[in-house]
């Protein structure tokens, strides 16, 4: 090695430790920042109670209508999804395992639906609402955050549902099985923890997103009651506490900033942890 | 115990299934007809080169021009992509070639972490922490007046919000590379970083180049962080320092007025379609960078 190529060498390393500690820096600072910030304003009265008059103006109350909205919608959006994506997950990889075709142009299909921005499926969903008439409304915002999270819960669940061996399949058909049954019985089973992770990111994202709830969605300062009215979300609620000029206001943004990170960091905690407790369930080969 | 015998369950179970992919596979012609239906109006009136050209955004006197913001969008978007690209590549570059198994193992649940981080919360941490930093330090050690809502401010939040998304499929790909090309390197005298720089990098150029095109999509229709550190103002910028506005910031933010003035709801649905337009055209070509990866 000539001396050239000696610094060469020191110097790419050198930039190569520097921007992976950068990132580990960044979510470091993040982390910090939103704990440092929401710890000090949270307090028992934000989780337990709807904002009383003149919240927005500094007087007293809480964000339990947005938790509970966001939990509420995020919740029926997931299950949603999960009602239209396990079957197309399960039908790609049992019914269509020697189409390889078609299934490489779903998937494509879906990567595309995937890169889509959040923002569009809200205005999609807004135009949809008008369409049919529809107020801005708790099942509005399920249905646009359903279309939102399908591809992204449809993906995870397909990465795991194409790693199950071909002879558990062959092994369940010469045992007289049908094929719907290999997919909701042998599949569903083999692949568990797979799909509870699957499950649990859309939930994630779900309960994160704010764009496509912002037209659909509305906001309340009531609790959730009925899916026909409009419901209160946690990003919205950051959202609009910030943009206030008054300082405790802005204050409980932060504190309802930390409530969401710890509701999904928590989120995605379980979704680890009950990953490895049901992977003793799965056959190995 | 069942209520329909093994047939009619069979039968039962693979038309929901059929149902539920056809819905699936016909989601993207739904989105992109639904807002072209509803920006037809607009498209009507006014010619597709006049909208995306014209400079002036007036929606109460019927003027609609994208142009402002069709910039203020490229300009983040470039702006965050020229942080991302560099610090992406070397760390994973560094993660896979020079670290031990177990750093990985630390890098992935912090990747994940900053994937999960809603984009709200990353738009809060850009006021309390970049938009600061640039007004009161950034902004004056190098001479430049700014309110810190700026251009950069919503390039840096952005940035490291693409980060976990372009890490994960750049990590991918270099482990992808069979062993064997870099041994082959080495064995003939290359050094580690010549290795890197003419086998690794090269071999895997396509996907990189995909893995940085997807994150550009993604970066292209962010909305909230952006809205929240990019100042939203209506005019061309002429630094990284000067506020600007960008497609799905305008969206957002006019939801609430757009069905008092005519046309505005037309408008913004065509926002949304430019938006929809560019995220399915840069996935698509980005996917036949990612099948040329995977042919060689």
């Amino acid at each position: 090695m000539t001396r050239a190529q000696k610094i060469e060498e020191k110097f790419f390393k050198l930039l190569m430790i520097i921007a992976t500690y950068f990132i580990l820096a960044i979510l470091a600072i993040i982390i910090y920042s939103i704990f440092e910030k929401g710890l000090k304003s949270i307090s028992w009265e934000m989780l337990t109670q709807v904002p009383h008059g003149g919240y927005y103006y500094g007087k007293g109350g809480g964000i339990l209508n947005a938790i509970l909205g966001s939990l509420s919608l995020a919740f029926g959006a997931t299950v949603l999804a999960f009602i239209i994506g396990m079957p197309v997950a399960l039908y790609l990889n049992v019914f269509l395992i020697r189409h390889k075709r078609v299934v490489s142009v779903i998937r494509f299909l879906l990567d595309l639906v995937w890169g889509i921005p959040s923002i569009v499926y809200g205005a999609f969903g807004f135009s949809l609402m008008i369409f049919f008439g529809l107020q801005t409304s708790l099942l509005a915002g399920i249905l646009t955050v359903t279309l939102f999270i399908l591809p992204i819960m449809i993906r995870s669940m397909d990465e795991i549902l194409c790693t199950v061996p071909i002879g558990l399949q062959e092994a369940a058909y010469s045992l007289g099985s049908n094929k719907s049954e290999i997919a909701f019985k042998i599949f569903t089973r083999q692949s568990f923890s797979g799909i509870i992770t699957a499950v649990l990111l859309s939930f994630g994202r779900g309960i994160g997103d704010a764009a496509a709830v912002l037209f659909t969605a509305g906001y309340t300062d009531h609790l959730p009651n009925g899916l026909l009215e409009p419901v209160a979300t946690l990003p919205l609620s950051i959202f609009f506490q910030l943009s206030s000029p008054v300082p405790e206001v802005q204050n409980r943004a932060y504190a309802s900033a930390l409530v969401l990170t710890l509701i999904i960091l928590i989120v995605s905690l379980f979704s680890r942890g009950l990953g490895k407790r049901y992977h003793k369930t799965k056959i190995n080969f | 115990m069942y209520l329909l015998n093994r047939a009619q369950r069979h039968t039962v179970n693979t038309t929901w299934m059929i149902i539920s992919l056809l819905l699936v596979a016909f989601l993207p012609f739904l989105l992109f007809i639904g807002l072209y239906l509803k920006s037809v109006l607009l498209l009507h009136d006014y010619s597709l080169g006049d909208l995306i050209f014209s400079k002036i955004w007036k929606p109460s006197a019927g003027k609609f021009g994208f142009y402002p913001f069709i910039v203020g969008s490229i300009w983040v978007t470039v702006v965050a992509m020229m942080i991302t690209a560099p610090v992406c590549l070397l760390t994973a570059i560094y993660v896979t070639q020079y670290t031990k198994k177990f750093f990985l193992r630390i890098m992935h649940p912090a990747i994940d972490i900053l994937a999960g981080i809603p984009s709200v919360v990353y738009g809060l941490w850009g006021i309390l922490v970049i938009v600061p930093f640039i007004s009161r330090y950034l902004g004056p050690w190098l001479g430049v007046k700014t309110m810190g809502y700026s251009i950069l401010a919503a390039s840096f939040v952005l940035s490291i919000m693409i980060i976990p998304f372009v890490l994960n499929i750049l990590i991918e790909i270099f482990r992808s590379i069979p062993t064997e090309l870099k041994e082959a390197a080495l064995s003939l005298g290359a050094t580690q970083w010549q290795t890197i720089k003419h086998v690794l990098v090269k071999k895997a150029l396509p996907g990189i180049i995909a893995a940085f095109g997807f994150g550009l999509a993604r970066a292209f229709g962010e909305t909230m962080a952006v809205l929240m550190v990019v100042g939203n103002v209506v005019r061309l910028p002429k630094s990284v320092f000067d506020p600007g506005y960008t497609l799905p910031a305008l969206i957002a933010n006019n939801y609430g007025e757009m069905l008092s003035i005519p046309k505005y709801d037309s408008a913004l649905m065509f926002a949304a379609l430019l938006l929809l337009a560019v995220s399915l055209f840069f996935n698509l070509v980005m996917h036949f960078f990612i099948v040329r990866y995977n042919k060689y």
